[in-house]
């Protein structure tokens, strides 16, 4: 098996290399053919993994493929765990990729870029490959490193763009504060149990356990509570959570694929993943879990607020996806891993649908992206339309779509938690379900429905895009409906993943609900008499009355709310904040030691200042070679009095 | 079968003949003469230079291709030679990166090609010397002699500062070495030979381990260079001519940090101890302060080598924790990690820095600048050069995959066992790293084409794309697989940490 590992990985990355480094030479054809090719032979791959490993419950894989190094004893690993959880993984991964790269022949089609793009994304499949199917930490850092640069090359793709290089440095530099905090993580991992392979790491969970730590002195700390927490700073920075977010809205300025790929469907989840994959150390340290709850609640929450006031079609289904990876970290704090991952997998093909959704009306829209110039487009994008309403109908957990199952699981299991601060995540996730309603059906109802606000130009040449933008729509909006109703009872409330997310039996809330949970059927009728469906109706409700309705009225709350509207718009100042304390400060600190430490003090004073101390002294010293001989004459007598005074005065 | 060569002889001075030769050629009458010349001696010093890798004993600790004559029998004072897992390396990474500058400056140094091409020649030859020289006045001469060269190139090749910046790079470092002349001198003395391995096993008294410790970190410091001896650095490779700063950056500045490997650490050894603080303090203010400062430069040359400093922080870093990780843990754990994390940052801050000087060569050669404000968008009209400096920047970054990530990480995660903060404050870099790197790859690279000179900018020829591409062979090789570097120096590194454990009093 171990061979087909390493094909699922080199595959797209040959794949890569050849689009990339030999573009010019294959040209654009052989550019994408030999990306999707190498794609979808990892995605067949992968297909044929999860069959091995799920269906049939093959073996577990746990092996190295090279070593990397050794170090003081310490073997460092490039290798593979596949299990139940990574074999899911692969299959998204490569099956969302895959969609993406058919879909980009049709959106990139006229941009000189189109080989580098499908270089950027099979390598970005690769680095995600490589980061789900890791055995080991390091490796881990690397694939998550590897998504940051790639995720860095596609926001900057058009860098002649001045907005677009400056959202993927943004981008590139938060993530590395979230590496900071992984990297600490991964040290400390070293440190107290001696390896960074997993097997061994959750083998000696219980030696380390009871271990704490001093890092202010007369405090002690968990050891597993800083792990975590470290951890989790870099689950923060790649899942985008507060206040770690700032990145991803910004990140729309790369061309839409990207977007769904790895701004929706992919490397945000990451985070997602690697919590879940660590849950053997985040179950021991409940102060971590409810920090991770606690971010969680408030990214699902005041993230979901900021998607009600924008305009950019893109940037709408951007702050869902905040706020709905918000939803999948509460769920980690609540110890319901399973539901996490679960959501994670629903959520990863429908908010991908929507996001191509999104790119396919831009594409039809001639790039243009502000929703009060749409309207009216279902008569003229018939697919676009359908499947869109089915990914917003599957967003804001209609009973029977994807979304819901797994929504409702995590709603349900954060309200029968115990961690410390579930009430406040409950509200939050509820509220959340209202809001997200709201801005899902505010977005289609301003692109599909009501007044053709566009321009008779642009008018007049809207029609459907092209097969292969439809088609990865089509094949998107089928997992959207079905995925969730066919694996809910396993994976959110079965043993779908095994040994792979370990739970303590107190923290169990999933097994808790499990006993009530009978089947998905039961599952949709018992929800039409809870609160998450009513609010989802109340939102689709207001959304139809606000934009359809009476379109007066939002101008008119803009009006009356204007205080709350300019905080909104502003997304409460992260960006104001970020970029005059941490960005000007930083710079304002670098001039700062550089011209009065390093230019004034350092060189300045000492350096140059001694330089001159001795030229001042041998100018002294060369005045006194006058070359006449009187001067000498007098130094003379002057010298031989002075020794006369020296050796005669203690006589006196 | 290469065993019973005298290869260190070979390697040092095939390449001091070769540059007398060279300068034989005369005058530039005969410059593509000089030139092909150099490259061959260069090619061939490589060549004769491998067998030190492949015929390498990687499971003996102890020195090997050992050569030892009697040179003043008066005063003990031998020809000894000989390499260890951490020297052989070094020779590699020399004999490697003058090739490569030879052949950065083959179109672009036009007056007295020969002189140029015969400076780099004998210089690496002496470098080559200071790693290989196991005679504490062998050491000497060559650590000296080397300098000249360097002033030479500098001062002749350099820019419109470049006798400022000579004088201020000859002093720094000569002040500083006199300091070391005497504390070998006494060594020398004391225990009645020029041996450095017998310093090794002599014992010393603590106050004199210390004076003598505080001697060689005044000729080290400056040589790496540790805060705040360090700004001399700016300056010299603001003016220094493309292959001077590459082989500044790539090798000169390793030659301080070997300095501490050879002598500090193993000759003063509990001095080193009660010191550690103010190594890991300096450290740490490199890592971190100078970061910042890199952050505010608009001189594309003096980032780089802002950033250098920053880098070779962690060197220092990762050799000097080792006495608190002792304190802390007697099977000391993460020790030999923080050495080897050291001497694999200066490997590969030889490949990284060298390749990021080469880059800004190649962009002065056509605009002559090097100030960021002159730059913008050069991507669209050089992107095979944007491709390989994007590439070398996320290696500077320390990119996972690049040689640039291997010894930071090692260095990070040794540094948390001594101290949580010391690994905190180094994994800053992380961040400030990126930010300084990446500003400038923006500023430089991307946006729009920002004025007619960019617009006019021919991208890279044959030539240069060889060297870059040599460059990333290198810098992806490491960094996608280190184990035969750390093999090579795993024996060398235990040795020497067995050594410094050892208290000499």
């Amino acid at each position: 098996m171990q061979t087909v590992y390493i094909w699922i990985v080199l595959a797209p990355l040959i794949g890569s290399i050849i689009a990339g480094l030999f573009g010019k030479v294959v040209g654009r054809t052989g550019a994408h053919i030999a990306a999707i090719a190498g794609v979808a032979i990892a995605c067949v791959l992968s297909l044929v993994v999860f069959n091995n490993i799920v269906i049939e419950n093959g073996e577990i894989f746990n092996g190295s493929v090279y070593t990397w190094m050794v170090s003081d004893g310490i073997r460092f690993e490039v290798g593979f765990l596949i299990d139940k959880l990574t074999a899911m993984m692969m299959v998204v991964v490569t099956f969302v990729s895959l969609m993406v790269h058919i879909y980009t022949i049709g959106y990139m089609h006229d941009d000189d870029g189109y080989q580098r793009f499908f270089s950027y994304i099979a390598l970005f499949t690769f680095s995600m490959l490589m980061l789900v199917m890791s055995n080991n930490f390091m490796q881990l850092f690397f694939g998550w490193e590897a998504v940051g640069l790639v995720s860095y090359l596609l926001i900057g793709f058009w860098y002649k763009k001045p907005t677009a290089i400056y959202a993927n440095l943004k981008a590139f530099l938060v993530n590395r504060v979230g590496d900071f905090g992984f990297l600490l993580g991964i040290a400390a991992v070293l440190m107290y149990f001696g390896s960074l392979d997993y097997a061994t790491v959750f083998g000696d969970v219980d030696k380390v356990n009871t271990l704490t730590m001093s890092i202010i002195p007369d405090t002690q700390w968990s050891v597993i509570t800083v792990i975590c927490i470290l951890l989790f700073i870099g689950a923060m920075g790649k899942s985008a959570q507060v206040p770690l977010h700032v990145w991803l809205p910004d990140s729309m300025e790369g061309p839409t694929p990207i977007s769904a790929l790895i701004h929706a469907a992919t490397m945000v989840t990451a985070g997602i993943f690697m919590v879940a994959r660590m849950s053997p150390l985040f179950e021991l340290s409940t102060t971590a879990l409810t920090f991770v709850m606690t971010i969680g609640a408030i990214t699902a929450f005041f993230m979901g607020l900021l998607g009600l006031v924008q305009n950019d079609i893109k940037r709408v289904v951007a702050y869902s996806t905040l706020s709905q990876l918000g939803y999948m970290t509460v769920a980690l704090g609540a110890s319901a891993y399973s539901a996490a991952v679960f959501h994670l997998m629903t959520h990863a093909f429908f908010k991908a649908l929507l996001f191509l959704g999104a790119g396919s009306v831009i594409i039809a829209m001639h790039h243009e992206q502000d929703m009060r110039k749409m309207g009216g487009l279902r008569k003229y994008l018939p697919i676009t339309w359908i499947t869109s309403l089915i990914g917003s109908l599957a967003l804001i957990g209609t009973p029977g779509f994807a979304g819901f199952f797994s929504k409702d699981s995590i709603i349900e299991a954060v309200a029968h938690s115990s961690t410390p601060g579930h009430s406040f995540a409950y509200a939050s996730v509820l509220a959340g379900v209202f809001i997200t309603a709201l801005y899902s059906f505010r977005m289609y109802f301003l692109v599909f429905h009501g007044k053709e606000r566009m321009d008779e130009h642009t008018r007049s040449h809207l029609h459907e895009t092209p097969w292969v933008v439809t088609l990865p729509l089509i094949l998107l909006a089928i997992p959207s409906v079905v995925i969730g109703y066919m694996y809910v009872s396993d994976m959110a409330f079965g043993n779908f993943f095994g040994d792979a997310i370990f739970v303590l039996p107190q923290h169990d809330v999933l097994g808790e609900l499990a006993k009530e949970f009978h089947s998905p059927f039961g599952m949709m009728l018992h929800s039409l008499s809870t609160l998450p469906f009513w609010f989802a109706a109340a939102g689709v409700f207001t959304a139809w009355f606000l934009y359809m309705k009476r379109p007066e009225i939002p101008g008119l709350i803009q009006q009356r709310l204007s205080l709350i509207y300019t905080v909104l718009v502003n997304k409460y100042g992260f960006d104001r904040f970020n970029e005059i304390v941490f960005a000007g400060g930083s710079r304002g600190l670098g001039k700062f030691l550089w011209k009065y430490f390093d230019a004034m003090l350092i060189d300045g004073l000492i350096v140059n200042g001694s330089a001159k101390t001795v030229g001042w002294f041998s100018l002294i010293m060369r005045r006194m070679q006058t070359g006449y001989l009187y001067t000498y004459a007098f130094a003379m007598i002057a010298g031989l009095c002075g020794l006369l005074i020296i050796f005669v005065y203690p006589l006196l | 079968m290469f065993m019973d060569w005298p290869l260190l002889s070979l390697v040092i001075w095939t390449p001091i003949v070769g540059g007398m030769l060279v300068l034989a050629t005369g005058s530039d009458k005969n410059a593509v003469e000089a030139k092909v010349l150099t490259l061959v001696v260069a090619i061939a010093t490589f060549l004769i230079s491998l067998p030190l890798y492949t015929e390498f004993n990687t499971q003996l600790a102890s020195m090997q291709f050992v050569e030892n004559i009697s040179w003043i029998e008066r005063f003990k004072i031998n020809y000894h030679l000989g390499v260890d897992g951490i020297s052989m390396p070094l020779i590699l990474l020399t004999t490697f990166t003058t090739m490569l500058v030879v052949l950065a400056g083959w179109e672009v140094i036009k007056t007295r090609v020969a002189q140029y091409m015969a400076a780099f020649l004998i210089m690496e030859g002496l470098m080559i010397g200071v790693f290989a020289a196991l005679d504490a006045a062998v050491f000497y001469v060559f650590w000296e002699a080397m300098l000249i060269p360097m002033f030479i190139v500098i001062g002749i090749w350099g820019g419109p500062r470049r006798v400022y910046a000579t004088i201020k790079f000859f002093l720094y470092t000569f002040f500083g070495s006199v300091f070391m002349l005497i504390a070998l001198l006494y060594l020398a003395v004391k225990s009645g030979s020029f041996e450095i391995l017998d310093f090794h096993t002599f014992k010393l008294g603590i106050e004199a381990q210390i004076l003598i410790f505080i001697a060689f970190l005044l000729a080290f410091a400056v040589k790496v260079p540790m805060f705040p001896v360090h700004t001399w650095l700016p300056d010299a490779h603001v003016e220094a001519p493309t292959g001077g700063s590459v082989i500044l950056a790539a090798i000169m500045l390793k030659l301080g940090a070997y300095g501490f490997l050879r002598f500090s650490l193993p000759i003063t050894p509990d001095a080193s101890g009660i010191l550690d603080w103010l190594m890991i303090s300096l450290s740490l203010i490199a890592v971190v302060y100078i970061g910042f400062v890199a952050l505010a430069q608009q001189d594309m040359k003096k980032l780089i080598a802002y950033s250098s400093i920053s880098h070779m922080g962690f060197v220092t870093l990762g050799f000097f924790i080792i006495f608190a990780i002792a304190r802390k843990d007697a099977n000391m754990s993460g020790a030999v990690m923080g050495i080897e994390g050291g001497i694999v940052q200066m490997i590969s801050h030889g490949f990284i820095s060298g390749a990021m000087f080469l880059c800004v060569g190649v962009m002065y050669d056509r605009m002559h600048s090097r100030q960021i404000a002159d730059y913008g968008g050069v991507v669209n009209t050089m992107p095979v050069f944007a491709a390989f400096m994007v590439l070398f920047s996320m290696a500077n970054a320390g990119l996972p995959g690049t040689s640039g990530f291997v010894g930071e990480f090692m260095v990070i995660l040794s540094a948390f066992k001594a101290n949580f903060w010391f690994a905190f404050l180094a994994a800053i870099t992380l961040i400030v790293g990126a930010a300084y790197t990446l500003w400038m790859v923006k500023r430089v690279l991307f946006g729009d084409v920002a004025n007619d000179k960019v617009a006019a900018l021919t991208d890279i020829n044959l030539r240069e794309a060889l060297i870059l591409s040599v460059l990333a062979v290198a810098v992806l090789f490491f960094g996608l697989y280190p184990a035969p570097l750390l093999e090579v120096m795993e024996p060398s590194v235990e040795n020497l940490l067995q050594h410094v454990m050892q208290s000499k009093l």
